[in-house]
């Protein structure tokens, strides 16, 4: 499902080389000579103590201070050949943004992200800069420690919501083109935000009564609190999208439908909402939860404040989550959080394997998290009232690679034992949710229920009709996601240019 | 938001509601669901759709009040509006021409199976209708279901109509008169549907149920409504809510409605605090 690497395009290269010109960055760059940029060491990213901040939850990340960005922002070498714009999925202009921010003017950094990337103050909290920019930035090659990339667009982000004045670029005058997208996740949040400032009149239709997809239903506040996804929502609002919540396409209303009451073309960012269940003995038992049900519960019912809100969710003493990436730990740290005396991630392969961020790993170690590797259950143990008491498990080792590259896990015989638990979070993954292409039978969808589309454009089988994000890839990222959307914008505004109704 | 039309005490204990719901009445079929929030903090709880009004664009559900979000809704009025109401949910029933078909509903369940009765009839079925209710002062709708029905008893346990047993007895009666019943649809409690279907296994006519596991977002994205059906896992909300009554793991049904049974009491509890010092 992955898309192929490409070369630097042109039109990217000339952006980059135009700020790279600029008389102001020529300055900036003889102000302070490369050697003593790269003594400055990196500016750490405050957080709140992990005995405090495992009993709430609110954020765990602080955000720089001013002087700090600014500091960060030397350590950027203004690279002629910035590799990092190369890994970042939407092409932010990173040198031009940090370049910015370390002459303090923090107001033209942001509106430089915008350009680019519609969603800045979430992409600073959750993408994973590790694997992205920061590991191709050349400082890491030459000091081992990248610029702190995403922290800076995090602070950028930040600086222009705190001040309360978000910028709202003049829109063009409306070409009567409509267009429906369904799914409000980061792939239809970016397309509604490209299209309105094109002059298409946007609506969104989402299925739960709240946008935001998994930004809202699945990221859990500590991570990315949720007046920030507001704050990004009701921009769009202003742009003068509309929002249909509590509409689910295929049911309510099907494609066909939509496209009879005068929508001109269609983008379906309806994500990877079907979890994946183990298939082994036990697993409908109570208190063994999908990992989309239990942050479910916690984060759009907010069972956390239960009984002040009416959704319940069994606070488990022994949590154990089975997975190991972003939706496992932050699975693991809402059990640690809704009282759990014991939280544990239980995951098959090792350490080196697990495909979550590396700081979720590392705040999850200091919040008290315990790492069961190599380990996978075979069966769940209930007591008499249907509850979750235990789980057998087995042991593995690793063998050959497989076709994502990480070692094969292959159990070892007579390895059996039995762990306690009283919760249980199956978090191993997510598949394209169904309900779109189930209804609309002229979708062509592949293996794993995704939905196909030409990777250029982003169309689908039906004429008109674009899709992005996870409903594509199956589970992968939010700049992935808004990534295919910022192409389909594209595509979509090109078609609607040429197509007559 | 969606604004509610009427809201009004049918027999004790159950309600009817009418939402304003012009989308939905466009798409429902008889056996979907809608999911219903009944304020902010309120819980997404799936109630059957029981009928609706192209006319007007609503949708009408009867609701047995029983925990925190019953109480709430039966606290609404005309006028009032609910921050969800979302549907057409599920596959709506199979109705086809099967032949003679036996309609078994209970509580609010009468309501639920009153739109496939109707649909059924229209189809050009034969259709038996048997509702079960504790006494006469709780039974209604029953001109509604006399009127798409061929045959129509009642089962209760007190001396007003002609069963007096519960709903599987007088089914089990049925059969013996009538052999040539070609499906049963059955609607109601859990423990309804399940002794319906028992009593229909060893005839091996097909019972089709609509199973009410616990939901939380009606579309495929959880898998709370988990429910076991010819040994596989099914959900409730997308690959259902009707399933062949035969092949549900029952056991399994009965012990995850009970998960938040504690929780369920607290809240109520909470709520009557509140709202009646
Ligand atoms: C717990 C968790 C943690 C994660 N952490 C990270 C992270 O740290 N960094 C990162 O980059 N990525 C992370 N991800 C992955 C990331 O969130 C997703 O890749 C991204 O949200 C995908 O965006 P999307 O727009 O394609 O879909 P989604 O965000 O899934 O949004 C799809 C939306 O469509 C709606 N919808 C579905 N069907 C219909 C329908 N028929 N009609 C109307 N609406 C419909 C859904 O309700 C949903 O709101 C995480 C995912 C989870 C679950
Ligand atoms: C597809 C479907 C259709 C239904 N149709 C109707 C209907 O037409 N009329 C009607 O009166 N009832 C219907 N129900 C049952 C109804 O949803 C529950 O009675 C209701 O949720 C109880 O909520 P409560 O807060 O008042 O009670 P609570 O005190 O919370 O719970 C009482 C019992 O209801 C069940 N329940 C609790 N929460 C949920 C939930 N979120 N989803 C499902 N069940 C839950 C549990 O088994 C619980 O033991 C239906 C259920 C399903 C799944
Ligand atoms: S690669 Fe690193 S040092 Fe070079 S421009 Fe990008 S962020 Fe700055
Ligand atoms: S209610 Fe969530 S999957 Fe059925």
């Amino acid at each position: 499902m992955a898309e192929n690497k490409k070369e630097m395009p042109p039109e990217l290269k000339e952006r980059l080389r135009a700020g790279f010109n600029l008389d102001w960055r020529k300055e900036l760059r003889k102000s302070l000579p490369v050697k003593e940029r790269m003594k400055i060491k990196r500016q750490k990213m405050p957080e709140r103590s992990p005995e405090v901040r495992n009993q709430d939850f609110f954020e765990v990340n602080k955000g720089l201070e001013a002087r700090a960005a600014v500091e960060e922002a030397k350590r950027c070498l203004d690279c002629a050949n910035p590799q990092c714009v190369m890994g970042c999925p939407v092409g932010i202009d990173i040198p031009t943004f940090v370049k910015m921010v370390e002459i303090g003017d923090f107001e033209k950094s942001i509106r430089k992200i915008k350009e680019t990337n519609a969603l800045p103050a979430i992409c600073g909290r959750v993408c994973p800069q590790e694997t992205q920019c920061e590991v191709v930035c050349n400082l890491k090659k030459a000091t081992g420690t990248p610029v702190a990339i995403g922290n800076l667009e995090r602070f950028v982000a930040d600086y222009e919501r705190d001040k309360g004045e978000m910028f709202i670029p003049s829109l063009p005058s409306s070409t009567g083109k409509k267009v429906a997208i369904i799914g409000s996740g980061p792939a239809g949040l970016t397309v509604a935000g490209d299209l309105a400032l094109k002059g298409h009149q946007c609506t969104i239709y989402e299925a739960l009564h709240v946008p935001g997809g998994v930004l809202w239903y699945g990221i859990p506040e500590f991570r990315l609190p949720k007046n920030i996804l507001e704050a990004e929502v009701d921009y769009l609002g202003k742009l003068g999208v509309e929002l249909k919540t509590n509409f689910v396409v295929g049911l309510t209303a099907t494609l066909d439908d939509l496209r009879e009451e005068g929508y001109d073309a269609f983008f379906v960012g309806t994500g990877a909402g079907l979890p994946n269940f183990m298939r082994i003995p036990g697993e409908n038992l109570i208190g063994v939860y999908s990992a989309n049900e239990y942050l479910t519960r916690v984060n759009l019912m907010r069972a956390f404040a239960f009984p002040e809100y009416d959704t319940p969710v069994y606070l488990g003493k022994k949590a154990v989550v089975l997975g190991g990436g972003n939706v496992a730990m932050d699975s693991v740290r809402t059990a640690k959080r809704l009282g759990a005396v014991e939280s544990t991630i239980v995951y098959r392969r090792s350490r080196v394997e697990m495909p979550a961020r590396i700081e979720e790993v590392h705040h999850a170690e200091e919040e008290g998290i315990v790492f069961h590797f190599l380990t996978t259950p075979i069966r769940f143990i209930g007591d008499d009232k249907g509850c979750v008491k235990a789980m057998e498990c087995i042991q593995m080792e690793l063998g050959e690679p497989d076709a994502s590259g990480r070692r094969r896990p292959i159990p070892i015989e007579g390895s059996e034992f039995i762990m306690e638990t009283d919760l249980v979070v199956v978090a191993i993954g997510n598949s394209p949710n169904p309900l779109i292409p189930q209804t609309t039978p002229q979708l062509k969808v592949g293996k794993w229920g995704n939905i196909e589309v030409n990777w250029d454009t982003m169309e689908t089988s039906m004429k008109g009709v674009y899709a992005g994000g996870d409903i594509i890839r199956g589970g992968a990222t939010v700049i992935l996601a808004m990534g295919d959307a910022r192409i389909a914008a594209n595509e979509i505004d090109k078609y609607l240019q040429n197509h007559k109704k | 938001m969606a604004k509610i039309l009427k809201r009004e005490r049918l027999v004790p204990n159950i309600h009817l509601i009418e939402v304003e719901a012009p989308e939905i009445v466009r798409k429902c079929r008889p056996g979907q669901f809608v999911i219903v929030m009944p304020d902010d903090k309120g819980e997404r709880i799936p109630l059957t759709i029981a009928d609706w009004d192209i006319q007007k664009g609503s949708i009408t559900s009867i609701f047995l009040v029983v925990g925190t979000s019953t109480h709430k809704l039966a606290n609404l009025h005309a006028g009032d509006e609910v921050p969800v109401f979302v549907g057409p949910l599920g596959k709506p029933s199979e109705i086809e021409k099967f032949g003679t078909v036996l309609c078994a509903g209970g509580c609010f369940g009468i309501a639920a199976i009153y739109p496939i009765a109707r649909a059924l009839k229209e189809k050009g079925n034969k259709v038996i209708t048997l509702l079960d209710v504790k006494a006469n002062y709780l039974l209604y709708w029953e001109d509604k279901l006399r009127a798409v029905s061929d045959h129509f008893s009642i089962s209760s346990r007190d001396n007003y109509y002609d069963c007096k047993e519960y709903i599987p007895y007088s089914l089990k009666n049925i059969l013996k008169k009538e052999k040539n019943i070609d499906r049963v649809v059955s609607i109601g409690c859990t423990y309804l549907m399940y002794t319906c279907a028992e009593a229909t296994r060893l005839h091996e006519i097909k019972t089709m149920v609509s199973l009410n596991p616990i939901m939380v977002d009606g579309t495929g994205m959880c898998g709370a409504c988990r429910v076991t059906v010819g040994g596989k896992t099914k959900f409730a909300c997308v690959d259902g809510p009707d399933f062949d009554g035969h092949l549900v793991d029952w056991d399994e049904l009965f012990m995850r409605r009970k998960s938040y049974f504690d929780d369920e009491i607290q809240s109520m509890c909470y709520w009557e605090r509140k709202n009646f010092p």
